[in-house]
């Protein structure tokens, strides 16, 4: 099988459906031409032509709105948001229009589009290029919310989204493009190619959105979470000797909420973990969850470990991040409560 | 000291407020058939005078003069005029019902119904309309149903729309109109995406972006702009400028003392600035904003002139922000007597014919709201069982128990 940074499995994905369907177009800021300041679309342009993969003016509203209105036209775009921290001028355009326009037309108008964008930090990008936005999302009834951690569900979650026929934002852990992250930032980078999750299928295969995946199996914990903080759990629960189950959302919205319920009943304890910060987080949603559902079985408080509630700074990053150390502090504490 | 004397912080004033009496000095009218008509391949940059004046085609005589008057189908202004009558006869009728509180909000178009109705007239099957919502003249020049456009208002059991939109924001593919937003301007942006598809799909159809003079201050109208400009998709920007959005005159969009069709042309996409009263000036010139984007020349912008005679809506009141008589000073007149006059001079209509036309309109209009108000008003037809659906494709398991949870 061959393996693939996440990156070309990202790549794989649009030229998988840009092969299948001349409904697809891909676009956005330096995503033409050039294939893309992270080369996720490098060489598309030149394989399927101007009209399929192009670069756009650098106005994300104007991005999110053409999907939009290409969407009711009937054809299906899958666009690029450079950062994750640039989406906000299109913030309207998703939470007022992509969002609500099944729901308002009657189905009359559907908005079948996919916005893919790199989120969270770890690469030194300071709180313009590091930002994790995704409960920005969860919190709007009508779009989905996909976080995938690997080469393997990048291609099948984003091949599933370009296929979906409701909106869906794609963030792409881009600490992740490369190689896992545990959060030892002072280590060698790892990569994809000595990773099982590196191995990547030719093809078309899609990863069910709204399906997490028990990452590591365990008795005595549970850890929610996703995207780059899947690697750092997985430090954690290895460097105290935890006996965790590691679930990775993968689909934030919707959420699999039976597999959380699970675990959850099994091991009695419960860690919510992202990188996002932490007040109205994510997390707080995963929480109120898991106590309205599995509060008979919990045999100690539900912990957040998250990002700070400060921007995402440069200098302090790893102040910042929480890594490893944080995790298996807050793991132990828990063990002990 | 300083050199310098203290700043002067700048907020636009219109030339009147309630009391004063109406001025319209700024407002400058060139002569019907003073304009003249490029080609539809012409540059932008060829053609730039166009955004300061006004195409104007029918003169204080009530004749059609100029380049602009030349072709214009007699069947097409004939039906035009019905339209408009039946547009204005639907807002009063419509109005009366949120009087009697039969629905919550309604807003009228009165005094520019020859925008949409004059619009649509050169538009084909299959092309889309991105509409605001006061653009109720784009459906009702269709053969959408009337009794579906009021069961929509009425959030009643037939709601084409489920009791999900505030009323009037109607939407309809068949008929080339897309669900209106109610969020000002993002719509512009979508259209300028529609026709994007078009073009990249090698269709024959154009899209029709529709913002009011006030909303070209949002982001999306650049975003507009700046996309119509690089892609140059078959795609028409109208900006109707009714001189107020809500109590802010004009002024406060920057559009004081500069033309919005101006503001096109740093995107070197050509514009036309049309006296929107005009019915013959508004066909001729969407006509040709049609041609040209349909033959591959791209993007138009266009402006209207004209003026809200109506209140914003039935929440609004202009007696407190503009003078009582401004309407009825508006330089350039109703576009429906002023398209009868022209239509009965020529001998192609008549004043019994208009007032026959009237009563036709008004029973029709009676009867199909009868019949609406037989599928129940306001909060007594639409389902809750309704709320949960088509939020997504497939229902996900959170609104399911949502929904359970409801007990519906």
């Amino acid at each position: 099988m061959p393996r693939m940074s996440m990156i070309e499995a990202i790549r794989d994905a649009m030229d998988v459906k840009l092969g299948q369907d001349d409904n697809v177009v891909v676009y956005g800021e330096d995503v033409g031409y050039f294939g893309g300041v992270f080369r996720c679309t490098a060489g598309l342009q030149k394989k399927y032509g101007t009209n399929r993969v192009f670069d756009s003016p650098i106005n994300e509203s104007g991005i999110v709105g053409t999907a939009i209105g290409m969407g009711a036209y009937g054809i299906r775009p899958c666009v690029e948001i450079q950062f994750a921290d640039y989406i906000y001028p299109a913030y309207d355009q998703i939470v007022s229009e992509a969002a609500r326009i099944r729901y308002r037309s009657n189905k009359d108008f559907t908005c079948p589009i996919t916005i893919r964008t790199p989120c969270g930090g770890g690469i030194f990008g300071g709180q313009t290029h590091s930002q994790s936005p995704e409960s920005l999302f969860t919190h709007v009834s009508g779009v989905k919310t996909v976080i995938p951690s690997n080469p393997y569900d990048a291609k099948g979650l984003l091949i599933a989204s370009i296929e979906d026929d409701d909106p869906v934002i794609f963030l792409e852990p881009k600490r992740l493009y490369n190689g896992p992250f545990d959060g030892h930032h002072d280590r060698p980078a790892s990569n994809w190619s000595k990773h099982p999750l590196g191995e990547v299928p030719e093809g078309h295969y899609t990863v069910e959105i709204g399906k997490a995946k028990v990452f590591a199996e365990g008795d005595d914990v549970t850890i929610l979470t996703y995207g780059t903080m899947v690697y750092v759990a997985e430090a954690a629960v290895k460097e105290t000797g935890i006996n965790a189950e590691i679930i990775d959302l993968r689909s934030l919205m919707p959420l699999d909420i039976d597999t959380v319920v699970k675990s959850v009943e099994k091991t009695g304890r419960c860690m919510v973990l992202h990188e996002a910060t932490l007040t109205s987080g994510f997390g707080a949603e995963l929480a109120a969850q898991v106590q309205e559902r599995c509060f008979y079985h919990l045999e100690s408080p539900v912990v957040r470990v998250a990002g700070w509630d400060t921007p995402y700074p440069h200098a302090q990053e790893w102040d910042y991040f929480p890594g490893p150390a944080r995790v298996g502090k807050e793991l132990k504490a828990m063990m002990e409560a | 000291m300083s050199e310098y004397g203290p700043l002067k912080f700048h907020v636009p004033e219109p030339p009147g407020r309630p009391g004063d009496a109406p001025n319209f000095d700024g407002i400058v009218i060139p002569e019907a058939g003073s304009v003249r008509r490029p080609d539809v391949d012409c540059p932008a940059a060829d053609m730039k005078e166009l955004a300061s004046t006004m195409i104007r085609v029918l003169n204080t005589d009530g004749e059609a003069v100029g380049e602009w008057a030349e072709g214009l189908d007699d069947d097409v202004l004939l039906k035009g005029l019905k339209n408009m009558i039946r547009v204005r006869a639907y807002d009063e009728r419509m109005m009366t019902l949120q009087r009697q509180g039969k629905t919550s909000f309604y807003m009228k178009c009165t005094g520019e119904e020859a925008i949409a109705v004059g619009f649509r007239a050169a538009l084909s099957k299959g092309d889309m309309n991105f509409p605001t919502y006061r653009q109720q003249g784009l459906l009702l020049s269709t053969d959408y149903p009337m009794v579906d456009m009021i069961c929509q208002i009425l959030s009643n059991s037939r709601d084409p729309l489920k009791g999900r939109q505030l009323p009037i924001m109607y939407s309809s593919k068949e008929h080339g109109f897309f669900s209106i937003s109610g969020n000002l301007g993002t719509q512009f942006i979508q259209a300028v995406g529609w026709a994007m598809a078009s073009a990249i799909k090698g269709d024959t159809k154009v899209a029709a972006g529709w913002i009011g003079d006030g909303s070209t201050a949002a982001t999306d109208f650049h975003a507009s702009l700046v996309n119509a400009s690089v892609y140059k998709p078959p795609v028409i920007l109208n900006v109707v400028n009714n001189q107020w959005a809500i109590s802010s005159f004009r002024g406060i969009a920057g559009g004081d003392h500069a033309t919005f069709a101006e503001r096109a042309l740093g995107y070197d996409i050509p514009a036309l600035r049309v006296d929107g009263n005009d019915f013959l000036a508004v066909y001729a010139a969407s006509k040709w904003a049609v041609d040209r984007a349909r033959h591959g020349f791209g993007p138009t912008l266009i402006e209207w002139v004209t003026y809200r005679v109506a209140p914003h809506s039935t929440s609004d009141d202009p007696s407190q922000y503009r003078p009582k008589e401004e309407s009825e000073a508006w330089p350039l007149g109703d576009p429906i007597l002023r398209l009868k006059n022209y239509l009965v001079a020529r001998k192609l209509w008549s004043d019994e014919q208009q007032v026959q036309a009237e009563a036709e309109y008004n029973d029709e209009i009676r009867a199909a709201t009868k019949e609406a108000e037989s599928y129940g008003v306001m909060g007594s037809g639409a389902s809750p069982k309704d709320m949960f659906d088509d939020v997504y494709k497939e229902m996900p398991q959170h609104l399911r128990e949502q929904r359970q949870k409801m007990g519906v």
